[in-house]
């Protein structure tokens, strides 16, 4: 096999909290966007010589004694105490992990409930965000259907779970989601006309015209680009957040996955990396029933994600993903957990997918309609957390009806403009494969613009030359 | 085999090629094994710059075989600022994770609009080395070669493996760095410019290790020497042959090798992976398009059988290009009538 050994080189090893602390670095916590300052300092940490074949390693000294070794033994990995019972741990528990819910379905709080207490003003704009994500949704997806988008993928049901999160978080932290989330776009700042104007695929949006709708992307918002395989962006957020851990900042990195997701290689490679690095990243599963077609029954038969949480090492916890206090309460914790002991952690949070898995579904034909109706109307997370904001005297009938319509008329102006503003022009086509363009695609894009020139007329009007 | 592969190398007069002598640096000229190549110029990048740090199979501190779980983590510790090099302990085993470098790393850059740059290098031993069999074998250069977005190179002597691999290290953009295994343990002359620390290779220019005027051979890594002994050989039967080291596979040095050609008329290509849709097929495509009319006899492709690697040590043999393989088809190309059992 390889004999490519390495001398005298210096390896980052994974490194303790107590050692991480002790470094210097940029501690300003100021925003910086996804990238790090290219010449920020990287404090040199643990740089080792690797041992020479054949040099002996520093010898684990064993227990010589008798008894102690009838109790229990060190095993490579720690120490285990015997049992002479043979006994198999359960395949499942007859009571499954318990979820945590602040509010019931009545939008009161549930008497000892432990939760973040929300100001007036938080709590206004998480519900108006909440709701403006709600009719984005339904105004986007008509649009396709209209034959006016290619595709779109809604986030019906799970507007608590995309608003409180983002709201939860800072600015600093770092989102790697999987594309059913949005709003913590929309939380951020991202405007309608820039979701509008990717979806559209216009010069105007940040995309150049890149990717396929909903595939959003945003380096001012730390939002990394929507990436359509499955997963993968779990092992790559342990891998940002390693990189993170190095910078020292008061931030994390927030990984989101479905309940589908979970069954991909990269879920397991991903948190298992996370926790032997002890990388700051919080892994967020979106348990919502569905995977295309594929029920929960089909998918696992464990006690859904949050106990496979203790399998890699890393807390976890099971949360009301339609409770939008709960999940705001929720993923605070979470948060203050990993930044100051710097692990992963693992939310899961249930819920239910309302709407299809994108616009090239039709759910109807594998669950019945009944089941969707019930968690549309009967469990709706807007509902819910409406009741709540209107009980405590800040929100109303009126400001309902005002918003819906504000929000219905800029998401149509939205879309309305985006799909007049013209195409990336042909430029476009070329640039960004690489950091600079090879002499093969400026030959390509000479050659193109030459016969352009000379066929006009066979030229798409539609494209800006 | 392999010390007879030795031996051949050792007798290849680098220094008395016309185009490298005018070039000579110092009159003492240093040996280096590509090992040390790659090794030195990995330590000198890793210290001239702290974002450059290593991760694989095996490396450094016995890491685990977690291929698909790292170049994941690779893929995001480069959009975040690092400057990751990946280990594959073979390329073979980096199927595990190509997904990542593909639809990750390759295209990130482009589908962020700019946004997302992934400065990072995929290396390690790719193509067939000695006796490991079918799922140890296969060149992955033709592969990733493929890919818009990715930048790849594999090297062949010693100065190609510091050069590339620095140039690499140092490229913004993906690079999947393809080395031979058996090519580790070889000795080549550097001269003082390549033991420099700033020293590299431009990514996308082939070399011209041999000049000639009778037949372009065209090949990359260890069929670079297996076509030098070939030269020799037909240099006793009075055909100039031109030897080409590619050193890049994406971008293909296309100019250089079509001026080649221009000037000789006549194309080998030779390499390790399989034939159908390989480095050779795209090389005969574009000498077609561009040289047409300036090829004299049609274009003889060498490459390894169209089977699975075998185990066995003398099927191994007959399932990869041996030095008579180019011989003959030189000769073929040179419409010298070749008889069919190999003579030397």
């Amino acid at each position: 096999m390889s004999n490519c050994g390495t001398r005298n080189s210096i390896i980052h090893g994974w490194t303790s909290p107590r050692l991480t602390r002790s470094l210097a670095g940029d501690g300003s916590g100021k925003a910086c966007g996804i990238f790090r300052e290219k010449s920020a300092v990287i404090p040199a940490f643990r740089r080792s010589e690797s041992a020479r074949a054949g040099d002996l390693v520093e010898a684990v000294t064993y227990s010589d004694d008798d008894d102690d070794e009838n109790q229990g033994l060190e095993f490579p990995g720690g120490r285990v105490t015997f049992t002479p019972q043979m006994k198999f741990i359960a395949e499942s528990t007859d009571n499954r992990v318990p979820c945590y819910r602040v509010l019931d379905n009545n939008g009161c709080p549930i008497p000892g409930s432990t939760f973040d207490q929300v100001d007036k003003e938080t709590a206004v704009k998480m519900y108006r965000k909440m709701v403006t994500l709600q009719i984005m949704d339904t105004i986007f997806y008509e649009a396709q259907r209209q034959g006016r988008l290619s595709f779109y993928l809604t986030s019906t049901g799970e507007e608590a779970i995309n608003i409180a999160t983002a709201a939860a978080l800072t600015p600093d932290d770092i989102l790697f989601t999987q594309y059913r989330e949005p709003g913590i776009l929309l939380w951020r700042g991202f405007t309608l006309e820039e979701f509008a104007n990717q979806c559209f695929g216009t010069k105007d949006g940040h995309g150049k015209g890149r990717q396929m709708p909903i595939h959003y992307g945003s380096k001012e918002h730390n939002f990394f680009t929507v990436s359509s395989p499955i997963a993968t962006q779990l092992p790559q957020a342990a891998g940002a957040a390693y990189s993170l851990k190095m910078a020292n900042k008061e931030a994390c990195v927030v990984a989101f996955t479905g309940d589908g997701g979970t069954s991909e290689g990269d879920f397991h490679a991903g948190l298992n990396f996370a926790a032997v690095m002890e990388a700051p990243v919080m892994f967020i599963c979106r348990n919502n029933g569905w995977a295309i077609s594929t029920p929960i029954s089909d998918q696992f038969r464990s006690d859904g994600v949050v106990v496979k949480g203790q399998a890699y090492g890393i807390r976890s916890i099971r949360v009301d993903g339609n409770d939008t206090l709960a999940v705001y309460s929720a993923v605070r914790a979470a948060r203050e957990m990993v930044i100051t002991e710097q692990k992963p952690m693992l939310v899961e949070f249930l819920t239910y997918r309302v709407g299809h898995h994108s616009t090239s579904d039709d759910s109807t034909k594998y669950r019945s309609s009944n089941e969707i109706e019930q968690w549309k109307t009967g469990r709706s997370p807007i509902s819910r957390f409406r009741k709540w904001v209107e009980r405590n005297g800040w929100w109303s009938d009126e400001e309902e009806t005002e918003l819906r319509k504000d929000a219905r008329k800029q998401v149509l102006n939205a879309i309305q403009v985006a799909d007049k503003t013209e195409k990336p022009s042909l430029e476009d086509l070329f640039t960004d494969v690489y950091d600079s363009p090879p002499s093969n695609l400026v030959e390509q894009e000479k050659s193109l613009r030459e016969t352009i020139k000379r066929h006009h007329q066979d030229f798409p009007s539609d494209v800006p030359i | 085999m392999l010390k007879n592969l030795r031996r051949a190398v050792g007798a290849i007069p680098f220094m008395r090629n016309p185009a490298l002598a005018s070039r000579s640096y110092s009159v003492s000229v240093k040996q280096m094994m590509v090992r040390e190549a790659l090794n030195s110029a990995l330590d000198e990048e890793m210290s001239a710059d702290p974002t450059v740090f290593l991760m694989g199979e095996e490396v450094g501190e016995y890491q685990g075989a977690y291929k698909a779980g790292f170049t994941g983590l690779g893929v995001g510790a480069a959009y975040y600022g690092l400057k990751p090099v990946i280990e594959f302990m073979t390329f073979n085993f980096a199927m595990q994770g190509v997904d990542h470098i593909i639809n990750s790393a390759a295209k990130t850059n482009y589908m962020s609009s700019g946004n997302i740059n992934v400065p990072i290098v995929f290396r390690g031993p790719n193509g067939p080395a000695a006796g490991v069999g079918a799922q140890h074998s296969q060149c992955y250069a033709s592969w990733y070669g493929a890919i818009p977005g990715l930048k790849v190179v594999s090297p062949y002597s010693s100065e190609d493996a510091r050069g590339l691999l620095k140039a690499a290290i140092r490229d913004p953009d993906p690079v999947v760095f393809l080395e031979n295994e058996l090519l580790y343990g070889e000795s080549f002359p550097v001269s003082k410019q390549v033991l420099d620390s700033d020293f590299t290779i431009p990514i996308g220019k082939a070399k011209i290790e041999k000049e000639g005027n009778d037949v372009s051979i065209v090949s990359f890594s260890r069929m670079v020497g297996f076509s030098l002994k070939a030269a020799e050989i037909l240099a006793k039967d009075g055909i100039d042959a031109e030897v080409i080291n590619l050193r890049s596979i994406r971008p293909l040095d296309r100019s250089t090798v079509n001026a080649s050609v221009r000037k000789t008329n006549r194309l080998v290509t030779v390499e390790e992976g399989f034939p159908q849709h390989g480095v050779g097929a795209e090389i005969c495509a574009s000498v077609v398009s561009d040289s047409f009319g300036y090829l004299d006899a049609p274009v003889e492709r060498i490459a390894g059988a169209d089977v699975p690697m075998p185990y066995a040590a003398n099927l191994e043999i007959i399932a990869l290009p041996q030095v008579d393989d180019i011989v003959r088809a030189a000769k073929r190309a040179c419409y010298r009538s070749v008889p069919l059992s190999a003579t030397r």
